[in-house]
């Protein structure tokens, strides 16, 4: 099937989006993103205080791969933009995912913060997507200020919970002519297809992925959950009935 | 001589190097790292620069992040 997503000029084929952290090793992340054939991945950027670090991420991610650094660690759109910016400097090209968190139970993004950050960022070039939690309103006001997708969350980060926020991401999908990523608390592949089946153009998880028995499986089950809902949305899905109706024909029935 | 290092202040020889600081650090691999050096990200030629009072340096990496 030939559905490309096309985001920031780049025609995309996998739309399973696939987060790095949390892995056992940067060797399993790297066969996770080959054999689900991940063609988008996230990092994260950290200040170093000692010379524990002897690897460099970005030697075990396939070159074909396009890597969107995230802005996690940004309490307020000044420091997004800051993050954003040295990522860009130090050669990471001008992806960026939009981060903003203030609460440090839930993990919840910041949308106002977020809202500014991207305004910024967008002005100055970047292909922002911007996590955020889903509203209908600040998904238009992210679209507004120039945001190339909207990422909103399905369940708080890490929890695995899957697609808590359904009915308000359908909205999003159905009145904001953008790209829809879901992004964070995804956590199996049913969940990524029924984001897909929704209409989502995407679907981005970390932790279901890393923190599953066997990552590398995971991840293939993923990527594979999110081509079937895909393929269903685009084929278009029966609607539901509160009436049985058979399946076979109801004639001919072999009955005296 | 007093240098903010990675948002702590730091004390350091005078006209020391930032690539000498990095080897002090123990995180020369410049492949792994990279600095800021005033707001500035520098190239790995750039490293020879030399550190004035209460100049600020962040040594930064890519982590796993998602």
């Amino acid at each position: 099937m030939d559905d490309f997503l096309l985001i920031g000029g780049k025609k995309i084929s996998n739309r399973f989006f696939l987060g790095t952290g949390k892995f056992a090793s940067n060797e399993l992340m790297r066969k996770a993103i080959e054999e689900s054939k991940v063609e988008v991945v996230t990092v994260a950027l950290r200040r170093v205080d000692g010379g524990e670090k002897n690897e460099n991420i970005l030697d075990f991610i396939p070159k074909s791969c396009i890597v969107m650094s995230n802005t996690s660690g940004a309490r307020n759109a000044d420091e997004a933009v800051r993050i954003a910016r040295i990522a860009k400097a130090a050669g990471m090209g001008n992806w960026v995912k939009i981060e903003v968190i203030s609460d440090a139970k839930y993990l919840l993004p910041d949308n106002l913060e977020t809202i500014k950050a991207t305004e910024i960022l967008a002005k100055e070039g970047f292909v922002v997507m911007p996590y955020f939690n889903p509203d209908l309103m600040d998904a238009r006001r992210l679209r507004d200020a120039g945001a190339a997708t909207v990422m909103p969350l399905g369940a708080p980060i890490g929890t695995n919970k899957g697609l808590k926020t359904k009915e308000i991401i359908q909205i999003i999908v159905n009145e904001i002519n953008l790209p829809v990523v879901v992004d964070a608390g995804i956590g199996r592949p049913s969940q990524a297809a029924e984001a897909m089946e929704l209409g989502c153009a995407a679907v981005l998880a970390n932790t279901a992925v890393a923190l599953a028995q066997d990552p590398v499986k995971t991840a293939v089950a993923f990527s594979l959950g999110v081509q079937a809902g895909r393929f269903a949305f685009v084929a278009g899905i029966a609607q539901e009935k509160n009436i049985a109706e058979a399946s076979s024909p109801l004639t001919g029935f072999l009955q005296d | 001589m007093f240098i903010k290092l990675n948002g702590n202040a730091k004390e350091v020889a005078d006209n020391i190097t930032i690539e000498s600081l990095l080897l002090q650090l123990g995180v020369k691999n410049n492949k792994v790292v990279f600095v800021e050096h005033n707001g500035k990200v520098l190239s790995e030629t750039e490293l020879d620069v030399v550190l004035g009072k209460n100049d600020i340096i962040e040594v930064i990496s890519f982590v796993g992040g998602g």
